[in-house]
């Protein structure tokens, strides 16, 4: 649809811009500073889409939360039971909300120290000339590509008491490892982290390795001809430069664990999910709010998952990220 | 080392990928094949659970859990391909990607154009806007936006599903897009408007094309993203007519919970799609995340 109605006005605009101030523009054409009116339609068209959408189903919905959390409301109708900070009182105090962002917190910070050299190595590894390697980059990608549905229907059974991992360990010889992996609370969640680690490496690999290929040849030439060894080359040049990439890929490491919610609901539900010690504030926002038809408390903790995820994201970018993205968009801003 | 001069798929990588190979290193090549092939066995183990107890008995799935299919059977698949919910399904999850994808591209390539190409007050704020999208996936926004999809009457819609997807799938969109179309030279541009090509025709006939892998990137990320997308359609899809296939893959596992090879074989039939898609592209994926990153 807007497509089409940006093609429509594709014609008549091009004619005016060569009759019309053509002339005046020509010498500098695409940079100019004024902005006309044409400019600003073009503005407009091509980007109104885009900002409107965003706006209705990404921005509307968080500031609505914002306003439902001060309710008790079921979902029908207006809500007109005001109830002030109630809601993040109850949150706040819950001991359930707070294993949650206890758990969340865990996997925030296994997932950086497991992932983020474990994907570093395999990065180093696949951008190898070994034979296979096309093969086995598309290999490792695999568990990322699949749903998270997918890889909770094949894990679940797998771990199961009696699964195919327990089987598998009596079968080697090593039955006295069997374990209770999705409902033993001290082990569910290192469980949690495995499956994790597993669907979402192939990501982090696919980032280092399109980081890899943005160091200059030249610097590991020069460092392979003072005599560095392999393991000095990759710690003096390529974590320093890897380090943009490091930084990006933590950042969307670190929100994605704080908003975990796919794999444990599909895994162990919501009711498991609190006695595996397991829970998330996403597993905790859908039980207590939609699944209990509390669409007000439910509102309220997406909020505090908002601001969780807000102050975290804005110190990481004050800190770490700034110098990245510093260049990224200001350097050639007016 | 034959490893390192190993031709056949030399050719491959060439383009994008500058090998860096230390030919002397410290790590010989049966090391890193040994770490490669744990590696697949690792990643592939689960994916192989699924498609190998498709081929199995229930019998032979409690006898013995991690065996092998002995003898195989096919009659689990067959039941699945000959019912019309799993076609249904592909069919529902086929047309949200698809239409998604291309929502996410058009929409997409005009507001990157705009803030890759244009000088105008307000043009940091925009990205700024987009760019904290990605702070924010679509479970903080899920309660409300439920309610929203519900008011605007899109429930158990599939045109409910789209529309988020779309505005969820823009921040990474826009992210990846403006450095490609920020590297297309201004002497192109310039030589294009010398040549009578106005701003929105030079989109038209230049942009889209010198942008073209990002734009297969970001496509083929939302394509794959729609495609596995589950909490979304959890809140707003509620018939088994209008599932998409997570949806799908979940409620026939509740529903023959005591049938697991049967599941199994729902579930392998139900990625191999994605799978298929992904591997022709995953040269894309590696290529416009490398642009992604530089930028």
């Amino acid at each position: 649809m807007s497509e089409s109605s940006v093609g429509n006005l594709q014609a008549p605009t091009a004619d005016h811009s060569s009759t019309g101030d053509g002339a005046r523009r020509a010498p500098s054409p695409p940079r100019r500073r004024g902005i006309g009116w044409r400019q600003r339609l073009e503005i407009t068209v091509l980007s109104g889409p885009a900002i409107v959408v965003f706006v209705g189903f990404v921005i509307l919905p968080v500031v609505l939360a914002a306003y439902y959390g001060f309710y008790k409301w079921k979902g029908f109708g207006a809500p007109t039971d005001f109830v002030g900070f109630h809601n993040y009182v109850i949150i706040l105090t819950d001991p359930e909300f707070h294993s949650a962002l206890l758990h969340n917190g865990f996997i925030l910070v296994l997932s950086l120290i497991i992932q983020g050299p474990v994907g570093i190595l395999l990065a180093l590894l696949l951008n190898r000339k070994i034979r296979g390697r096309s093969l086995i980059r598309v290999l490792i990608f695999v568990p990322w590509v699949v749903s998270e549905v997918i890889a909770g229907t094949g894990w679940s059974p797998m771990l199961q008491t009696d699964g195919a991992v327990n089987d598998l360990l009596q079968k080697i010889g090593l039955g006295h490892l069997q374990a209770e992996w999705l409902s033993n609370p001290d082990i569910a969640l290192w469980s949690l982290m495995a499956i994790l680690t597993w669907k979402y490496i192939g990501f982090a690999v696919i980032l280092f390795m399109a980081g890899l290929q943005n160091i200059p040849e030249e610097l590991y030439e020069a460092a392979s001809l003072d005599g560095a060894s392999y393991w000095q080359t990759q710690r003096r040049i390529t974590l320093p430069l890897l380090g943009p990439t490091i930084r990006i890929w933590a950042f969307l490491s670190i929100i994605g664990s704080l908003q975990l919610f796919d794999l444990v609901y599909i895994i162990w539900g919501q009711y498991v999910a609190g006695t595996a010690g397991v829970s998330t504030m996403a597993t905790y926002m859908v039980q207590y709010g939609r699944n209990a038809g509390s669409f007000g408390y439910g509102s309220a903790v997406a909020v505090v998952l908002f601001l969780i995820s807000l102050i975290v994201a804005l110190v990481y970018q004050r800190f770490v990220l700034r110098r990245d993205t510093e260049g990224a968009l200001t350097g050639r801003s007016t | 080392m034959a490893a390192t001069t190993a031709p056949p798929l030399a050719y491959r990588d060439a383009p994008e990928a500058p090998v860096r190979t230390n030919k002397k290193s410290a790590w010989g090549s049966p090391t890193t094949y040994f770490i490669a092939l744990v590696l697949v066995a690792i990643t592939l183990a689960p994916v192989a659970y699924i498609v190998l107890g498709g081929f199995r008995t229930n019998s032979q799935i409690t006898e013995s859990p991690s065996g092998l299919p002995a003898p195989w059977v096919v009659s689990n698949y067959t039941e699945v391909l000959k019912s019309s919910v799993f076609w249904q399904q592909l069919g529902n999850s086929t047309l949200v990607a698809l239409v998604t994808t291309v929502g996410v591209v058009v929409l997409g390539v005009m507001a990157s154009y705009v803030l890759a190409r244009y000088r105008f007050r307000g043009r940091g704020a925009m990205y700024s806007l987009f760019a904290a999208g990605l702070m924010f996936p679509i479970t903080v926004a899920i309660t409300p936006l439920y309610i929203l999809i519900k008011n605007i009457g899109l429930i158990n819609n599939l045109a409910g599903v789209i529309l988020p997807q779309i505005a969820f799938a823009l921040p990474t969109t826009i992210i990846i897009l403006v450095p490609f179309l920020r590297a297309i030279p201004e002497e192109i541009e310039e030589a294009a408007w010398l040549d009578g090509c106005g701003r929105l025709g030079f989109f038209f006939r230049m942009v889209l094309r010198l942008s073209l892998p990002g734009v297969l990137t970001t496509g083929i990320l939302a394509f794959v993203a729609s495609w596995n997308s589950y909490i979304l359609p959890l809140f707003i899809l509620n018939d088994q007519g209008k599932y998409t296939l997570p949806l799908g893959v979940q409620a026939f596992s509740s529903q023959y919970s005591q049938d697991t090879a049967k599941v199994l074989a729902f579930t392998s039939l139900s990625m191999i799609p994605a799978l298929v898609f992904f591997s022709l592209f995953e040269r894309r994926i590696v290529g416009g995340l490398q642009g992604a990153v530089k930028g």
